[in-house]
């Protein structure tokens, strides 16, 4: 029989606001096993431990209650204080009151009957635990990064920094993600290239990391400090080691028309390429797709004029295998389609463009040399109509667009605005604004140079059509303040699309088994106590695949990310989880259904010989659990038909034993 | 105010709007091609409703400017729908006794020989009731 | 092929064409328009309060006598088509057809009450989804070659869309490939979603006029020789609004094309 001790906790007025915290520790004295029963204003504190040790030792309690709040906020803290006075840590089970409970209800009285059954079903659980010690595991000391934008660069960088090696897969055939694409970042206005270029070479001549560009995670498979990893290289035709990055071939490709992703497909490419003058690697590509020899066997001219020698029409994709011990997600974002707002006219003229593709029509290595002219006749446009939120902050029941504020618009429309009146004075420009939201250093300030100094009109309104006629955008749109409708002719619009995760996530959250929100955002641990930790131990999270960021606050978060590998990689061994699975090998069929369920192929099977009463021996197939790779989920336990499989801490009577205390 | 209240409510009830979903963009006032000829637009009328105000817009012509062109229920980013709130303020407006905007009598004087029928049926289930 | 037709009252009167038409092209596409009995008006215009029961009442009822003989409802009138497919969304509602049958109980021959299961189609996307433009395009006798067609779509039959379901409501394709199909070319134009004036002719004719000259001079700075449309009160407006282009019904196009036309005169 165990002596049971029962803390019950006030937190403040949290608990005892709405629960009648003296009622609860009251009433659980006469359950069984219950020797002790208190109830303290804050158990986590110094105080409140104090109290839970001192009773462990005087009353020689086996296990402890504490109801409290989640355990996921203070679990760990009453398991270390149980192990400082001698107990072990798996006999404490939190009876959840706060989060589950008191703030929940209203009433007192409702409260305070569910906070006692909530630790009747605790109690009813430690009589039946017995102490669990965890396992140790190695861990790799190698991170791999997944996404070579500005925060999968930055998180590889400050990994290395501190010594440990780090690949990064990319599938670009360029690391420099959508920062590259970019002309200048706000609020300083310093050019992206000038500030990114030099990280990316920094990347490239580090001996600690390794980029596998135009390749993709495959597969992943282990654990925290033990992920085995498939990486498919895609076959890029151009041997990476051979390539000198000369351009001869992607000058004599005689394949011209092929859309140019890069200046997303404001100008053409050759079917060999390398997407910019500063990419990393730099070594050309060949695109399957639009290779007339790889399709069809004829042409063969960039093999010719290559001096190197380093094309191979012969290569194939190829899979590697890797061990890591931490993965940090780095998958950035893309703009939104338009198709679902065509009232802007994107489809339909050449003239209504996107900020991202703003930002190529300004930048010296753009389509146009960084001269603004109309995609549609190459002339100076001399109005432009800026309309923010395209496709942010629209409710779900309008079924198109994204629910939240994509964050950066603002502020890059503010820099468009002011760039375009800075070089050309004789533009008219036009902002139309929802809110302008620019909380960030200097964002503020920025916005109102834009209006005050530049001359940009800010009009509170939106627009509701856009019009091709006559060779102008008629713009149709309000005036909420002057309460006015406005037509403004003209020469070229710019959507600021809203931003989503890339595709490439959704597949990619599953393979870690980590988790996601409605909009595919990877989710943090804890919103404020763990952003940049993945509730997935050992996978962790850099930039916007994590929610709208702009480039100083995913350069802080991947920094942030790198310093939580770095804290992984520095030990040596892990403490595992002692809740795992477990399987009775006497009531074991061999069926293989928890093999089939498990997501971390911890369950393997062997052929073990049992001695029968009858003194004979008997072979049978039985299912043995992994307990390094075991995740303690519980899969197995639901799928095991003969009831052999059991979690440790969480053993089928436990459960059962919890569920009739709570019906008794 | 009482009656106020009640209309607001009786508006809310029949257009099915949340007008509390707004964010106040005025892309409905951006799209409406009726705009120029209306004393309160379709951005006010959401807001209108949402502060009771109600009476104003019952009195008001633009209930009768609203081509019920779906163009601004169409584009709403927070899926409003001020063209129902119209719609729900001219039906409660035209319901009063005696308060039918259209009356058998003008309708010879309103025709020509082309006019489709489809232009007097509906408008006459849009003025009376 | 057999589908119910309601056809409407103004193809009955001032829109004769277009519904001529609609049955001879029917014939030769291989499909037969059978005229539901005893149809009653529409009411022009979909009342979209949730309290308007009555109002509802004569569109259910053609809903329901399509779906007893178990085929299709087709309307070719953007007007009659938008009332019909926006009540039949309604009636899938519980609570709204709910009260909709207690009134329909009243009626002498009321076997079964209705919930939505009748599918609706304006002729042209029964063109598209169920004969398919590629059979009309092979049927095509006198191809429209030359010719540039602006399509008007009004507002009726594209919104709102969430119910309409009929094409995407700021770019829609169907007309535009319809008339490809005939051998013509699409102007396309940005007024071509935009409203007409609608009823409101009825009491602010130059109301009215300023919405559809907008549309007719949009089309010909597009470059359109005729404009094409399905609404009776579309072409009215358009060809009172001074349009300098010809207005003329899709059926009549169709027609045209389908040698309909010189099959009735030869």
């Amino acid at each position: 029989m165990q002596r049971i001790g029962v803390f019950v906790c006030h937190c403040g007025t949290n608990i005892a606001g709405t629960v009648d915290v003296a009622a609860v520790s009251e009433a659980l004295k006469n359950e069984p096993g219950v020797v002790y029963s208190t109830n303290y204003q804050y158990m986590c504190s110094q105080a409140g431990q104090d109290i839970i040790k001192n009773a462990i030792a005087e009353h020689g309690l086996t296990g402890i209650v504490v109801c409290s709040c989640s355990p996921r906020m203070h679990e760990a803290t009453f398991r270390k204080t149980a192990a400082a006075a001698g107990l072990n840590s798996y006999m404490v089970e939190i009876a959840n009151i706060r989060e589950q409970c008191s703030w929940v209800h209203k009433d007192m009285k409702t409260g305070t009957e569910k906070a006692i059954i909530l630790g009747k079903a605790a109690v009813a659980k430690v009589n039946l635990n017995a102490p669990l010690t965890p396992g140790e595991s190695p861990v790799t000391k190698r991170a791999l990064v997944i996404g070579g934008g500005i925060a999968g660069i930055q998180t590889a960088l400050d990994i290395a920094d501190a010594g440990f090696p780090v690949d990064i897969v990319e599938t670009k055939p360029t690391i420099g993600g959508k920062m590259a694409q970019l002309d200048k970042t706000f609020p300083t206005l310093d050019c992206a290239a000038c500030i990114l270029t030099p990280k990316m070479v920094d990347v490239a001549q580090n001996d600690k990391i390794r980029i596998f560009s135009y390749s993709e995670v495959t597969d992943v498979k282990g654990f925290v400090g033990n992920f085995d990893v498939t990486i498919k290289r895609r076959a890029r035709y151009v041997k990476e080691d051979v390539c000198t990055g000369c351009g001869a071939c992607t000058e004599k490709c005689p394949q011209k028309k092929i859309p140019n992703e890069f200046n997303l497909g404001m100008d053409n490419r050759r079917a060999i390429y390398i997407p910019f003058a500063q990419a990393v690697p730099k070594v050309a590509t060949i695109d399957l797709d639009h290779c007339n020899m790889l399709k069809n066997g004829k042409c063969g001219v960039c093999a010719k004029v290559c001096a190197a020698g380093a094309i191979d029409y012969n290569a194939k994709d190829e899979y590697i295998e890797e061990k890591y011990g931490a993965i940090v997600a780095a998958t950035g974002f893309n703009p939104i389609s338009m198709d679902k707002f065509d009232e802007f006219a994107y489809s339909q003229s050449k003239d209504v463009i996107t900020s991202l593709e703003f930002e190529r029509l300004t930048n010296a290595a753009g389509p146009t040399g960084g001269k603004l002219l109309r995609p549609s006749d190459g002339e100076h446009p001399r109005t432009i109509v800026f309309v923010q939120c395209v496709g942010s902050r629209c409710d779900s029941c309008a079924q198109k667009g994204k629910e939240y504020c994509s964050k950066i618009c603002c502020m890059y429309t503010a820099k468009h605005a002011m760039l375009t009146r800075d070089k050309y004075p004789d533009t008219d420009v036009y902002v139309f604004y929802i809110d302008v939201r620019t909380p960030g250093k200097n964002f503020d300030e920025f916005y109102r140079r834009a209006v005050e100094e530049y001359g940009v009109h800010y009009i509170k309104g939106m627009v509701g059509k856009v019009s091709p006629e006559g060779g102008k955008l008629m713009v149709q749109a309000s005036d909420l303040i002057d309460n006015k409708q406005l037509r403004i002719e003209a020469d070229l619009v710019v959507l600021a699309a809203a931003i989503e995760p890339d595709r490439s996530a959704r597949p990619l959250a599953t393979m870690l088994t980590a988790s996601m929100d409605t909009n595919d955002f990877f989710t943090e641990a804890h919103p404020k106590l763990r952003p940049v930790e993945s509730p997935t131990a050992g996978v962790f999270l850099s930039g916007t695949c994590q929610g709208p960021k702009d480039i100083p606050e995913t350069v802080a978060q991947a920094g942030a990310a790198a310093s939580k590998v770095i804290g992984l990689l520095a030990k040596d061994k892990l403490m595992g989880n002692p809740c795992v699975a477990h399987s009775d090998e006497n009531m074991c069929n061999g069926c293989s259904t928890c093999e089939n369920v498990c997501p971390y192929g911890a369950i393997t099977y062997e052929e073990k010989e049992f001695r029968m009463p009858d003194r004979t021996t008997r072979i049978r197939r039985v299912a043995r659990v992994n307990e390094a790779v075991c995740q303690g989920c519980g899969c197995c336990t639901v799928a095991c038909m003969s009831g052999a499989m059991n979690l440790k801490g969480f053993k089928n009577e436990q459960i059962l034993a919890e569920v009739d205390a709570i019906c008794r | 105010m009482a009656d106020n209240k009640k209309l607001k409510e009786d508006v809310l009830a029949i257009s099915g709007v949340n007008v509390r979903k707004c964010m106040k963009c005025g892309k409905c006032s951006g799209t409406c091609p009726s705009y120029g000829e209306m004393e309160y637009h379709p951005h006010q009328f959401v807001s209108m409703v949402e502060s009771g105000d109600i009476e104003k817009l019952m009195q008001s012509e633009s209930i009768y400017k609203c081509l019920s062109c779906m163009a601004c229920v169409e584009r709403c980013p927070r899926g409003v729908e001020p063209g129902k709130l119209v719609e729900a303020i001219r039906l409660i407006s035209i319901r009063r006794k005696d308060a039918n905007r259209l009356t058998p009598d003008r309708i010879s004087e309103l025709l020509d020989e082309d006019m489709p029928q489809q232009a007097l049926v509906t408008a006459f289930r849009k003025y009376t009731k | 092929m057999k589908v119910s037709y309601y056809p409407g009252c103004t193809l009955r009167n001032k829109a004769k064409e277009l519904d001529r038409c609609a049955r001879e092209c029917a014939q030769i596409l291989g499909f037969e328009l059978c005229e539901i009995e005893n149809w009653q008006c529409c009411g022009g215009a979909y009342t979209s309060s949730t309290d308007e029961i009555a109002t509802k009442l004569s569109s259910v009822r053609a809903l329901k006598a399509a779906g007893e003989l178990d085929r299709p409802l087709i309307t070719v009138c953007s007007a009659c088509h938008n009332v019909i497919k926006r009540t039949n969304l309604a009636m899938k509602e519980e609570e709204f057809a709910g009260k909709v049958n207690a009134y329909m109980a009243q009626d002498a021959d009321f076997t079964t009450p209705y919930g939505g299961e009748t599918e609706v189609y304006h002729y042209l996307e029964f063109l598209r989804d169920k004969i398919g433009f590629d059979s009309v395009k092979e049927k095509v006798k006198n191809p429209l070659t030359g010719r540039k067609i602006a399509a008007y779509y009004g507002c009726l039959l594209l919104r709102p869309s969430k119910a309409m379901a009929f094409d995407d409501p700021e770019n829609p394709t169907v007309l535009e490939d319809f008339i490809r199909a005939l051998g013509a070319e699409p102007v396309i134009y940005p007024a071509r979603n935009e409203c007409c004036g609608g009823y409101v002719v009825l009491e602010d004719k130059d109301s009215a006029k300023r919405k559809s000259a907008t549309v007719s001079e949009s089309a010909k700075g597009h470059g359109a020789d005729s404009i094409v449309t399905a609404c009776p009160l579309c072409r009215y407006n358009l060809m009172k609004s001074g349009s300098e282009l010809p207005v003329v019904y899709f059926t009549e196009l169709l027609a045209e094309a389908l040698g309909a036309k010189e099959a009735e005169n030869g």
